[in-house]
């Protein structure tokens, strides 16, 4: 038995992510093997060859690689499986992995199982599904599993301890066939969002994407990210990339400040497993007081700045 | 010019509804609760009739797997906009267990069948929370993939396409054909009117079944149990601001 963590980077550094994904294949015993593939990823494999647990490191450099797009990843990921006769790939459910597992399992006529919480057995796992209304434990009967791993649920692994030999990855032909252009970062000093340890939420409370200035004030008194519901997305107050939910991302934070969010069922599945959550919203019938630890009742047009103020003495 | 677009259509529990979980635990009540199409499969039917009324595709079929109900899903499509459906005929057993994997390889085969060169799906389906069809579709037809798209240009035989990723935004140019999944922000869909309802119900469904398309639809996962997830209990109420920043204090958490 042995498992292949697809490894994300940004050739600079390795995704938190991974680190977690490589928990989650730690736990089905077996030997960890991570495939690097980049278009000048040197650094990244070195970082990757130090993480605890894992033996060893595939490394890919091709231009062809640039923006790691799943169509070019695929056929080295198959390569890679050709070679090595993994039992079971996976990845971190960011983006990344969501894009390029799907992909890899079709090639190999294998059903993946996503964005899983738990690992119960080599072949069974548990996932949410129904925005997180039910949990539901899969048996796996494939012959390569196929995975993607939800980060918040698996400790990260540590980045000291291990000793992987560093080796070249098969060879794959470029495909050609899609072509990575440009990307947009949304540019902030404040933490990333799903690795934060305090995040700050904003809801359709918040009324106005200017108005979100109250909750940037208060994130950078407590190094906190800035989250939003779907419905904030939908009225256009901030861009995807902040929604926290079912469809958006996964927060687990030591502490979630939802303001002015309703607490929508699709939210609540994306936070609910922050160890402190805290709610500030005017409407005391708001679903979100159920899942709080403090609930605040007040308009949030004055309690944010004064817990600002609070916060600066 | 593209051809024909096909674009999935799912059938879900409608987004409003708190699921509940069968006391048995085989799986959540579906009986007697209200269905609709998935949130995100209307954003890709909105795309695809976009792209027709801006003469950019010739033909928008609209394809939904499962048992007879899943053609008022289809219905809806023809509402929007669609011209034509395709039900897949899955039921019992065989649609309790049909997952992604089985789905996308419908959607290849019938991509082939009706040679279309763009599939527009939505990106996750709100019952399972896949994520999975777009890419798997993707990969076997061997076309390239714009998922979590929220921007698509038709650019003669390439799509540029606008993805949603966690950092911000990313764009990739794709050779046609190629499969689309939908997010959020890639448009918002329309209401159905009276006089489209009334006409959608004289456009054409044809029926077909998986093995008609060569597809076996067994699967390989097995849903051993489906639960309740435990729940968080309600904390306190506090009365002033104050209150509430000596209490995270106090707890440690700033």
């Amino acid at each position: 038995q042995s498992t292949l963590v697809v490894a994300e980077h940004d050739n600079d550094k390795l995704t938190p992510i991974t680190l977690n994904a490589i928990t989650a294949a730690k736990k089905l015993g077996g030997e960890v093997t991570c495939l690097v593939a980049g278009t000048n990823c040197a650094k990244v494999a070195e970082e990757l060859t130090k993480v605890q647990g894992v033996k060893k490191v595939l490394v890919a450099q091709h231009d062809a690689y640039k923006g790691l797009l799943p169509e070019e990843l695929t056929p080295l990921v198959l390569a890679s499986q050709q070679q090595f006769k993994f039992t079971h790939i996976c990845a971190g459910a960011s983006a990344f992995g969501k894009n390029l597992l799907p992909r890899i399992a079709a090639k190999l006529d294998v059903a993946p199982v996503s964005d899983i919480i738990e690992v119960k057995s080599p072949d069974t796992f548990v996932r949410t599904v129904y925005a997180g209304n039910a949990l539901s434990t899969v048996k796996c009967n494939e012959s390569v599993k196929v995975f993607t791993v939800r980060g918040t649920s698996f400790e990260a692994a540590p980045l000291e301890g291990g000793s992987a030999a560093k080796e070249e990855a098969p060879p794959s032909a470029a495909v050609g066939v899609s072509q990575w252009l440009e990307q947009n970062l949304s540019k902030s000093d404040r933490p990333e969002l799903t690795s934060a340890k305090v995040v700050v939420s904003g809801g359709r409370g918040l009324k106005s994407g200017e108005n979100f200035k109250l909750l940037y004030d208060l994130a950078d008194k407590m190094n906190a990210a800035v989250g939003a519901s779907r419905a904030a997305v939908d009225a256009g107050f901030v861009p995807n990339d902040l929604q926290v939910g079912q469809t958006g991302k996964i927060v687990a934070p030591e502490l979630y400040i939802a303001v002015g969010i309703s607490g929508a069922i699709q939210h609540l599945a994306g936070m609910k497993d922050s160890k402190t959550i805290v709610a500030i919203n005017k409407d005391p019938e708001a679903p979100i007081f159920q899942v709080a630890d403090y609930g605040l009742v007040a308009d949030l047009f004055k309690a944010v700045p004064e817990m600002t103020a609070l916060l600066s003495k | 010019m593209a051809a024909r677009v096909l674009v999935g259509v799912k059938r879900v529990i409608d987004y409003a509804v708190k699921v509940r979980v069968k006391p048995d635990n085989t799986g959540v009540v579906t009986d007697g609760v209200k269905h609709s199409m998935n949130p995100f499969c209307e954003i890709a039917v909105e795309e695809a009739v976009k792209l027709k009324e801006k003469q950019l595709v010739k033909e928008v079929v609209a394809v939904s797997c499962g048992p007879q109900q899943v053609q008022e899903t289809i219905r809806t499509a023809l509402a929007m906009g669609a011209d034509r459906g395709i039900h897949v005929e899955v039921s019992g057993k065989d649609y309790d267990a049909l997952g992604p994997l089985q789905v996308s390889k419908i959607m290849a085969a019938l991509a082939k069948k009706e040679e279309a060169n763009l599939i527009i799906l939505g990106k996750q389906a709100i019952d399972d929370d896949c994520n999975q069809t777009g890419q798997m579709t993707a990969a076997l037809l061997d076309w390239p993939q714009g998922t979590f798209a929220s921007e698509v240009v038709l650019e003669g035989d390439k799509l540029k396409v606008v993805r949603e990723v966690d950092g911000g935004l990313e764009t990739v140019k794709l050779d046609m054909p190629a499969v689309v999944t939908a997010d959020l922000r890639l448009n918002t869909p329309r209401y159905a009117t009276l006089p489209n309802i009334m006409k959608a119900k004289k456009k054409k469904i044809s029926v077909v079944k998986p093995g008609d398309l060569g597809v076996d639809v067994a699967s390989r996962l097995e849903v051993l149990r489906v639960e309740e997830p435990p729940q968080r209990k309600a904390g306190v109420k506090v009365e002033t601001v104050e209150d509430l920043v000596s209490k995270l204090k106090e707890g440690g958490r700033i």
